[in-house]
């Protein structure tokens, strides 16, 4: 039985029903599926399928967003449950902003909300970030990852600028730091010295993950 | 209908090779094909190259004027490089672009004085896209105010209304259009210019999305459009659209576009 309830999540969440997405997970609940279970086994294989068929193409940019609502709409059902169970929904905490002297904030909000829909606490520093405001932020937060996007070639140089602000002020061990946006590369993520780079919203959320990885890791280590 | 040729962009990677590899003719090919499908401006941009644009951007300028009398769009982000190549133009130049942005405006304001030039305005503060129809049109209105105060006539202003992806918010391109309009109606003189490829961000087959745009654009009042002239069903449907709102006196440019073969 939880087996076709999971499904049916799963599915819910692949076509973007919200509505359904909350029902099916308070029924879920109702019959005594534990809120992890019901996370792990019917949403987050869902969103995973999503992310999966928009990067080969497949799934268009509003099917991304409609689905990361309905992921999103399922969490904040479930959450209360998750938190009491004590197995909170946290994959960790995110940092985001567009760079200095660059307004375009469609991508970021995207990927933010790619992000918060995979259990991410997103704190959104807005647009046209000055390297001042990212450094302060960094230092009074805990955050596991700081995303900064750049859409025009003119605002890339400000990524590099903002790299370096947080090295300067000492900051640079603390945190990973991820650059996207249109005209950025791989090649220029390395070149100013970033932990990652993504091409779009479903990678972004893949790379977050693996950086918070190694981030554990590397405290396991010392 | 004044249509702004595209194509010679940085942006582009065969334009940024050509660019980088010297290939003169490859940009002056560009350049005729536009011309020959009925640009009225050419589109020059070489942003990507940074602290070489200006450079690049006065090597485009000579090799697309050997070969075309049209007059250029000069596109760059920085004022100073706009300041730099605008004294190589043979003709009045369109400048691309002005915001509300006030180094930007003090900058370039003087240079369409002492050019004659015609310059485009972006609905766009120094911190802030115009989203609503109602934010459009009210930067578009201050946009009129700054540049006629400054001596220059409204009808040397471009108003570009912002396109934002019709996929991430399905009200966006309708945003656009009812600023068109709107546009159109409070400014007498004044023309809107749209880039198109924006809207179709995200979505299946893209063109069909931008030559609709377009045409529910034109249909709206929009009398500019910075787009690849050489695409000739995008061209089909902002002939159709112009002869449809009445715009083409005897459906005769409708008639001529389609003899050349310029149409699809």
């Amino acid at each position: 039985m939880s087996n076709e309830l999971f499904e049916r999540l799963t599915r819910a969440i692949l076509d973007g029903k919200y509505q359904d997405a909350v029902s099916l997970c308070r029924e879920a609940v109702a019959k005594g599926l534990t809120a992890r279970s019901v996370l792990e086994n019917g949403l987050m294989p869902g969103i995973r399928k999503v992310g999966e068929l928009f990067s080969v193409g497949e799934y268009y940019l509003p099917e991304l967003l409609i689905s990361g609502k309905a992921m999103q709409a399922a969490v904040a059902e479930l959450e209360p449950l998750l938190n009491a169970g004590g197995g909170k929904f946290h994959a960790g905490k995110y940092l985001i902003g567009t760079v200095k002297g660059d307004i375009h904030d469609i991508g970021k909000n995207i990927v933010s909300m790619m992000l918060k829909g995979n259990g991410w606490e997103v704190t959104d520093l807005g647009v046209d970030v000055p390297p001042e405001k990212i450094c302060t932020a960094i230092a009074e937060g805990d955050y596991d990852i700081f995303g900064m996007s750049a859409l025009l070639t003119v605002t890339m140089p400000e990524a590099d600028e903002a790299v370096k602000a947080i090295r300067d002020a000492g900051l640079r061990d603390k945190i990973k730091i991820m650059v996207g946006g249109a005209p950025v590369t791989q090649e220029f993520a390395d070149k100013i010295g970033a932990d990652g780079y993504a091409k779009d919203a479903f990678e972004a959320v893949n790379i977050a993950i693996s950086l918070k990885g190694r981030t554990r890791q590397q405290e396991e280590i010392a | 209908m004044i249509i702004i040729g595209e194509n010679i962009n940085s942006s582009r990677r065969q334009i940024a090779e050509a660019i980088a590899s010297g290939n003169r003719e490859y940009i002056q090919n560009e350049a005729k094909a536009q011309s020959d499908a009925g640009a009225d401006y050419i589109d020059v941009n070489a942003a990507a190259f940074m602290e070489k644009e200006a450079e690049c951007l006065k090597w485009i300028i000579e090799a697309v004027q050997e070969v075309t009398d049209l007059p250029l769009c000069i596109d760059s982000p920085d004022p100073k490089v706009i300041g730099k190549v605008i004294t190589l133009v043979k003709k009045p130049p369109m400048i691309n672009s002005i915001t509300l942005e006030p180094s930007r405006l003090n900058s370039i304001l003087p240079l369409v004085i002492d050019y004659g030039a015609t310059v485009i305005g972006l609905c766009q503060t120094r911190n802030e896209m115009g989203r609503t129809a109602a934010e459009k049109v009210e930067i578009a209105g201050r946009l009129v105010e700054k540049v006629t105060s400054a001596g220059i006539g409204i009808e040397s202003l471009y108003i570009d209304p912002l396109v934002f992806p019709v996929g991430a918010d399905s009200n966006s391109a309708c945003a656009t259009l009812d600023a068109i309009e709107e546009i159109m109606k409070q400014f007498q003189g004044v023309h809107t210019v749209c880039g198109l490829t924006n809207v179709s961000h995200g979505l299946p087959n893209r063109k069909l999305v931008n030559r609709t745009f377009l045409a529910e654009a034109i249909a709206r009042g929009l009398d500019a459009a910075i787009l690849d002239p050489a695409d000739k069903q995008l061209l089909g449907a902002l002939r159709a659209a112009l002869m449809l709102m009445g715009k083409d006196e005897y459906c005769m440019g409708y008639i001529k576009a389609f003899r050349k073969g310029l149409l699809a």
